[in-house]
């Protein structure tokens, strides 16, 4: 194949198909009670400097808990694919992230993300920029493991020339066409509506990038709204969008997507996010609002405490 | 601030977010399908659904197709982008649907954009010493690469109407006429309109370049050229825009945007 250009952007994760079968191989295929706390999947799952991945998208169905605990623990060094509201502004203003494989980082409302800019702006974050579908046809490749797929997206742009692409010339129709490198995460993070212990999972209303990022992913933790008796999913096998083989670890999180929300179960803390859109304006005031809400709370039953049952409860919608 | 307080004793009086919302749903064309980000263009599909539009189809980038908007959405990826929707997939399905070409409309913001239409909403400054990182091109750049018709709404001022991007982040018709076809970009598609608080514009048929079309009520065509760039061709006849209708000032502030998030 003729390559016609290739992007200057840095590949993060490089593409090692060999090594991702050969961790598949040795996953257990066994029913398994994978039931644990936020505490115990990221202690036992994340390590410094690994390649992390969350879906959906920020203020929605967002791993949040899981997210809090990270910077609990401070696993830092982290190599992340970016797209984000508020899980990575968390992670950008704890400084826990070395590099972003970017698409899209930012407030959507309340504009740009504050800790990207001083994060990228300081040079402390290396940057890889790609298009959104990109980075969702990136897991699609790893998720058919082959080493990349063919896209229209990014050609003739500079958001090509700083990704880590290739444009070839297409053996069958002779035109450019752009090559996206298959991405494997380390870890991927997800949160659903439910699951059952061992790990099947459910989400309602849009999907995102779920079932590509979960079958992208080496190890993958699920966070879930509440979990479900394996009945309940035997009794609807169409509805799982996550089978349990893909699955590490389950934990319980209601609110897990707080102050961001949840389709058919809770809307947006609108407050909530706009204290942290004020907090994250100076690096001062971004630390206060982590040591209040993170750092100074043990786990997530605690933050749903702080945040309050009456706060909580006005969010609950019904279907 | 003026027009606000203004509007509380003539209905009849709107401020010039009121008048971006109207004319980029005026645009919007029934029984078509069109790829919506955040902000303006939600409330301008809104209302193109409640005034010519009712079928208009909207699809959401992380997998809402065909919602029903009550509510304006605050996320691109929250409930009421799927709300009484006719399906809920995910974003490998809506941006694999534009590539087949099954998308008719896109709507595209960006800090700056050039006479050909290319967008930037990466980078102020240089790219490994930016002045300031903005947030990237999200599902900017699939937009405007798999889209027929791209409609990019922008405030104008000569900061974002630029010479030259700092970043080309999504593809208008790049450097000119033929350019996307040999970057491999589909054939027939690009940018159609451009929509500011000054003026509408589109482009040269031959030369691609952005051309004025219409102003909006009470803006000269000096007022434009004054704060484009780059120099903006001339349609035989400029139109000026009428302003919002008292049905569509009532329509966007009762139902639309009820909560006054963005108007």
């Amino acid at each position: 194949m003729n390559v016609l250009e290739s992007g200057v952007g840095e590949l993060f994760q490089p593409v090692d198909l060999t090594a991702f079968r050969e961790w598949n191989r040795q996953k257990s295929r066994s029913l398994l009670d994978k039931r644990m706390s936020e505490e115990e999947a990221v202690r036992r799952f994340l390590k410094p400097g690994m390649y992390i991945g969350t879906e959906l998208y920020g203020s929605v169905r967002c791993p949040m808990s899981l997210v809090r605990e990270i910077l609990r623990q401070e696993v830092s060094e982290l190599r992340v694919a970016g797209q984000g509201v508020l899980e990575l502004d968390l992670l950008l203003g704890a400084h826990l992230v070395k590099a972003l494989d970017l698409t899209y980082v930012g407030l959507e409302l309340y504009g740009v993300s504050n800790c990207l800019r001083r994060e990228v702006e300081n040079g402390t974050v290396r940057v890889t920029d790609w298009s959104n579908a990109s980075i969702a046809l990136r897991f699609k490749a790893a998720a058919m493991g082959v080493p990349f797929l063919p896209t229209r997206s990014m050609l003739g742009t500079d958001t090509f020339k700083y990704s880590a692409a290739k444009i070839i010339e297409c053996p069958f129709t002779g035109e450019p066409v752009c090559l996206l490198p298959a991405l494997v995460l380390d870890v991927g993070l997800i949160h659903v509506h439910r699951a059952d212990k061992f790990g099947n999972a459910q989400i309602d209303g849009i999907t995102g990038f779920a079932v590509e990022l979960s079958r992208a992913s080496k190890t993958l933790i699920i966070s879930a709204e509440e979990i479900v008796e394996e009945e309940f999913v035997r009794s609807q096998p169409d509805r799982t969008i996550i089978p349990y083989y893909l699955v590490d670890a389950v934990v319980e999180a209601p609110f897990g997507s707080h102050p961001g929300e949840m389709a058919y179960v809770y809307q947006r803390d609108e407050e909530h996010i706009k204290e942290w859109v004020n907090a994250s304006c100076s690096e001062e005031s971004t630390q206060e609002y982590l040591k209040k809400y993170i750092y100074d709370l043990n786990d997530h039953r605690d933050y749903l405490g702080f945040i309050g049952e009456t706060r909580l409860s006005g969010l609950r919608k019904g279907r | 601030m003026e027009a606000v307080m203004q509007s509380t004793q003539d209905e009849s009086a709107y401020n010039p977010v009121e008048q971006l919302i109207c004319t980029s749903a005026r645009i919007m064309v029934d029984h078509t399908t069109a790829f919506i980000g955040t902000g303006i263009p939600m409330l301008a599909a809104a209302l193109a659904q409640r005034m010519h539009a009712p079928h208009l189809v909207t699809v959401f980038e992380f997998g809402g197709i065909g919602a029903i908007l009550d509510e304006p959405p605050i996320a691109v990826g929250g409930e009421h982008t799927f709300h009484r929707a006719l399906a809920a997939t995910g974003i490998c399905d809506v941006v694999e649907m534009a590539q087949r070409g099954y998308i008719d409309f896109g709507f595209l913001g960006g800090a700056q954009i050039d006479c050909f239409g290319n967008l930037n909403s990466t980078v102020i400054g240089d790219y490994y010493r930016p002045k300031a990182r903005l947030p990237g091109s999200g599902g900017g750049n699939d937009v405007g690469s798999h889209c027929w018709n791209t409609i990019a709404i922008m405030r104008h001022d000569r900061m974002r109407f630029v010479q030259k991007l700092d970043f080309l982040t999504t593809p208008g018709y790049l450097n000119g006429p033929g350019a996307r076809e040999s970057a491999g970009l589909p054939t027939g598609t690009g940018p159609y309109r451009v929509v500011t608080n000054l003026a509408v514009m589109g482009y040269h048929p031959q030369n691609k370049r952005m051309m004025l079309l219409a102003t909006q009520p009470g803006v000269t065509i000096s007022q434009v050229h004054e704060n484009t760039s780059f120099d903006l061709l001339m349609a035989n006849r400029i139109e000026e825009n009428s302003p919002p209708t008292l049905q569509e000032l009532r329509i966007l502030r009762e139902e639309v945007d009820r909560n006054r998030l963005y108007i």
